[in-house]
């Protein structure tokens, strides 16, 4: 007979557990709400949700203050782990969140959002990628990361076109294939120290100088490989511009976001110590994925016919970019990284909610896609202010100052100098220079090109709203004044990274 | 009232344009003008204020941005940058006021112009590497836009190529910046981008060479510097007189400061053993856009060759190291910002009647057009260097400086700007002198109060500089020679210090040669 357990209720310090149980009351109460009554119009679910969002912002905020008296909090049998990059990352999903739900506000009717579910899914999705943050343990990254992968698929393919299916199936496919890197990779670190946490399979490995070293590498490769997939780099970017372009604008511009902070962080932990331990390939292959990824996106890039497409792009080279620090590995470097998302977010929130209110339902004759370059042709003609907002957030994208990204392409660069990079470091910066071609493209169109067909007038803020000109009014002045935002950004991250040890 | 008059005079120009968005388009033109103005008698107020007797940093403000990272708002000048943002404020009015009035989008034009002054003055005065850098690049998106919109028929090729050539440079040399950051923070243990705190450190000179070079790559393609010159012929060629003025006059301009500003001070090992390969690209660059110049039909391709040819005897001062040879750099970039922004006006000018710019189509100007003639003369003579044009001093002052490092490099130089009278002249001919062959050309109406407004104070700039070049040269010089005291004392190597001279040491013999006199 199995001697009772004593489980102290203290020790369990139920309160990590608060910030994620939040969105899962709210996804729940939404569900409660439905079956109440049924029928109810999207703004109610829209506020429900920030409302919750708002609720876990201030959660975050105790365990912020938390970390800042006492340090590192574990929780839950020493599973949950309350870390600054825990903290800083659940604000920058949350925010995220909070920021990309108001999209669902259009003037146009979009199936996805007259079903409750979507934003219940939404919820759950959020405190999955909570969960994937706020642990160190491999099996509960897993289950984070399945339940918002599984959310994620789903929202895409309520999205209800021909191409959205497409998007979702391809992504669960590539997704489902991830999870099983991802298990095995993590059944062969098990296997090796006999613990499925990060820092005991540290403990253990460092203790017995990585003796296994066979063994450790074929690990690192299929977990790195299932975070590739996660993180779209090349050559595991393939699903990503599919998806974008399958999925709605919004929903894309998520995408770019708050999916990839989740599995850099746990990038960041499962690295560290492998990056410091002075093993020659861990290093080379990763400096492999970060170099081909940043310039082979680029160039496809460089070639794309549609808008959204190019930010998919885009988006795979900045992936890339931000990968770079978690190669770096060192203080500056993964507060760069974290800086670098902080801005990035504001100014992806920016552009993909330009192509939002841009959506058309039925596309004109001989157009060829929904974002294509020709649609915006002129647009400073016809539409002045939004064309210039628009261009705003690709100077942004593109790094040209004092404009949001610029700074944090200019740490993120600086960091590796400061490492010792200097190689990358001129790559990342010529890098920067070819990206600069492609968002340029854009701005030639909408600045000095004439308007190609006088029907896509109407089509730039068809699908404009009072919420959705707010959030792009947030990016905007987000992106403008970063340089304002910059140093205490810099410091309050600076502090979280450096008590978390990383 | 005058502590932050910099900053007015950085900011002033873009709050104006800011508001310009809701001015109606009929009286876009007025306000423009009106916001020029002041901006100009500003700069004429920094002037009147400036303490000419002063050689460091005056107007000094300061304001952390990131203070963690150490970038601060810090903006100052001294005679190098003064009389640059005094220019810049020039053509800014001059340019608005003679946009041609049926300029497409003329709002939009004029918006794009008072952004781009807060950007030229803002370089200028920046005293921080990162704000200088943001002003550096922010300038490019107007000029863009200005080329992309408003150009020739392959104006979209040509403000791509400016704006992608000259981005790509810039990256390498923020590189190059975060570098020197860091050194700094290696040796005092903090960060900081102060241009005046990197002046005190004093590198081994290897790592200066690599930096000088990482810089080298972004001031070179801004001059532009043979072999990274081929952007400027296109963008030339595409923009809108407007766009080619403000290039020529100070755009360009921005790379041969940030040699003095940056390279010269923060690398002086560096600058003396790059000494002789510059000077031979600056040659190469007088003597090969002189000839391609030759080669033009296009009277505007001649005078954008001719602008290169004369920035390689700017870089040529530039690297003489020593204070006659800065000084003439310095003094040529205003001289040939006044002229050869004034030979972009002319052309404008004759591009408007007959919308071509093709020499073919002209000849015997002289006779309908009388005044146009004059001016074009004088403008002419005076980028040819004639003793007493405004080019002559600088142009003079540089070769001088550079003699005493190499007087065979000088020589060919010199020669070189013979060429470059030959091909002026030429032009001259072609366009003025002779019959009136097109029929066309026979009632041109000659110059309107507006362009005479424009042309005729930029005459006598160029005249009155020429004879009594004075009260720029002074305030210049001593600024130069704190800037080259402090490359003599920096430097490492025996060689730089012999190459660099030592103004302290001369400037005592000197007291006690007119000692002795006396």
């Amino acid at each position: 007979m199995l001697a009772p357990i004593n489980v102290n209720f203290e020790s369990l310090n139920i309160m990590t557990l608060v910030p994620m149980l939040i969105p899962i009351a709210g996804a729940l109460l939404i569900l409660v709400v439905d079956l109440a009554k049924p029928k109810m119009d999207k703004s109610l679910y829209v506020m429900l949700s920030i409302l919750f969002l708002f609720m876990d912002f201030m959660s975050l905020m105790g365990s912020a203050s938390s970390f800042m008296q006492n340090g590192t909090i574990l929780g839950m049998f020493d599973v949950m782990l309350v870390d600054g990059l825990a903290v800083v990352s659940q604000f920058i999903i949350v925010v995220a969140s909070m920021l990309f739900i108001p999209l669902a506000l259009t003037s146009k009717r979009f199936h996805e959002f007259s079903y409750p579910e979507f934003f219940a899914l939404f919820l759950f999705m959020i405190a999955g990628f909570q969960f994937m943050v706020a642990t160190d343990n491999l099996i509960l990254i897993f289950v984070g990361l399945e339940t918002a992968s599984l959310a994620l698929y789903t929202l895409i393919a309520m999205h209800n076109r021909e191409k959205s299916f497409e998007a979702a199936v391809k992504y669960f496919t590539m997704g489902a294939l991830a999870a099983g890197f991802f298990s095995f990779g993590a059944m062969i670190f098990y296997a090796i120290t006999g613990s499925v946490e990060i820092n005991q399979i540290a403990t253990v490995l460092t203790a017995n100088g990585f003796a296994d070293i066979g063994y450790v590498m074929v690990g690192v490769a299929f977990i790195l490989a299932a975070f590739a997939f996660k993180l779209s780099l090349v050559p595991f970017h393939t699903w990503a511009p599919d998806v974008y372009e399958g999925s709605s604008a919004a929903m894309a511009g998520y995408m770019s976001i708050v999916p990839k902070i989740a599995g850099f962080i746990v990038a960041m932990r499962f690295f560290e110590f492998l990056i410091h331990s002075g093993v020659f390939w861990v290093e080379a292959i990763l400096y492999f994925f970060v170099i081909v990824t940043m310039t082979a996106a680029n160039l496809w890039a460089l070639v794309q016919t549609d808008v959204k497409r190019m930010l998919a792009y885009s988006s795979i080279s900045h992936a890339g970019f931000a990968m770079a620090a978690v190669m770096i590995g060192t203080t500056q470097a993964n507060s760069a990284l974290l800086l670098y998302w902080v801005l990035f977010t504001f100014t992806n929130l920016g552009s993909f909610s330009m192509l939002w209110i841009s959506r058309q339902k039925k596309l004109l004759p001989g157009q060829s896609s929904d974002h294509s370059y020709e649609k915006f042709a002129g647009m400073i003609k016809t539409a002045p202010m939004a064309a210039t907002i628009m261009a705003l957030f690709m100077l942004s994208l593109a790094g040209v100052p004092p404009f949001a990204l610029f700074w944090g392409k200019l740490y993120m660069i600086s960091s590796a100098v400061t490492a010792g990079y200097t190689v990358l470091a001129l790559i990342m910066a010529l890098n920067s220079a070819i990206a600069g071609y492609y968002y340029l493209k854009l701005i030639v169109y909408m600045f000095m090109k004439e308007p190609e067909d006088e029907r896509y007038e109407k089509v730039f803020s068809s699908n404009v709203s009072l919420s959705l000109k707010t959030i792009i009014g947030i990016a905007a002045i987000g992106t403008i004044f970063a340089f304002v935002a910059v140093d205490p950004l810099l410091q309050a991250i600076g502090g979280f990274v450096y008590n978390s040890g990383y | 009232m005058f502590d932050h008059i910099l900053s007015i005079l950085i900011f002033f120009p873009a709050v104006a344009a800011l508001l310009g968005f809701v001015v109606k388009p009929a009286g876009i033109r007025a306000y423009g003008v009106a916001v020029a103005t002041v901006e100009f008698v500003l700069s004429l107020v920094l002037w009147l204020l400036y303490d000419p007797n002063v050689s460091g940093m005056q107007f000094l403000e300061t304001l952390p941005l990131v203070p963690s990272f150490g970038i601060n708002y810090i903006v100052g000048i001294d005679g190098i940058s003064l009389f640059i943002i005094i220019l810049a404020a020039f053509f800014t009015m001059l340019g608005i006021a003679t946009l041609p009035q049926n300029t497409k989008d003329e709002k939009n034009m004029i918006v794009t112009l008072l952004f781009l002054q807060m950007t030229m003055v803002g370089v200028f005065a920046a005293l921080d590497a990162i704000v200088f850098y943001v002003f550096w690049e922010l300038s490019l998106v107007p000029m863009l836009y200005i080329i992309g919109a408003w150009g020739g028929p392959l104006r979209i090729y040509a403000s791509i190529k400016f704006f992608l050539y000259t981005f790509a440079g810039s990256l390498v040399m923020l590189v190059g910046m975060l570098f020197m950051a860091y050194f700094y923070y290696q040796v005092t243990g903090k960060w900081s981008f102060a241009l005046l705190d990197w002046y005190r450190l004093v590198l081994p000179v290897s790592y200066q060479v690599w930096l000088f070079l990482a810089f080298f790559l972004g001031f070179a393609i801004k001059v532009p510097m043979f072999p990274f010159h081929t952007w400027l012929p296109y963008a030339h060629g595409q923009a809108p007189t407007i766009g080619s003025v403000i290039l020529a006059a100070i755009l360009l301009k921005m790379g041969t400061y940030a040699f003095i500003r940056f390279s010269l001070p923060l690398f002086p090992d560096a600058s003396v053993l790059f000494m002789k390969p510059i000077a031979v690209l600056a040659i190469i660059m007088i003597i090969y856009t002189a000839m391609v110049a030759y080669a033009q039909k296009d009277i505007k391709q001649v005078v954008a060759y001719s602008s290169i040819s004369h920035m390689g005897v700017i870089i040529l001062g530039t690297f003489a190291l020593n204070v006659e040879g800065i000084t003439g750099s310095i003094f040529l970039m205003i001289g040939h910002g006044v002229v050869s922004g004034a030979l972009f006006l002319l052309v404008g000018v004759i591009y408007e009647r007959r919308h071509t710019k093709l020499m073919s189509e002209f000849g015997g100007l002289a006779d309908v057009m009388p005044r146009y003639a004059l001016i074009f003369g004088i403008m002419l003579m005076a980028s040819v260097g004639l003793p007493l044009t405004i080019n002559f001093v600088g142009e003079f002052l540089s070769f001088l400086g550079f003699y005493q490092q190499s007087h065979i490099l000088t020589l060919i130089a010199g020669s070189a700007i013979i060429v470059g009278a030959i091909y002026m002249l030429s032009a001259f001919k072609k366009a003025f002198f002779g019959n009136v062959t097109k029929k066309e050309n026979e009632n041109l109406p000659d110059l309107t109060k507006t362009e005479l407004f424009a042309l005729v104070p930029l005459s006598i700039i160029t005249i009155w500089l020429g004879v009594y070049p004075k009260p720029v040269l002074e305030p210049i010089n001593n600024s130069v020679e704190a800037v080259v005291e402090l490359m003599h004392e920096k430097a490492i190597t025996p060689e730089a210090k012999l190459k660099i001279p030592d103004v302290k040491a001369i400037r005592i013999a000197d007291a006690a040669v007119v000692k002795e006199a006396e």
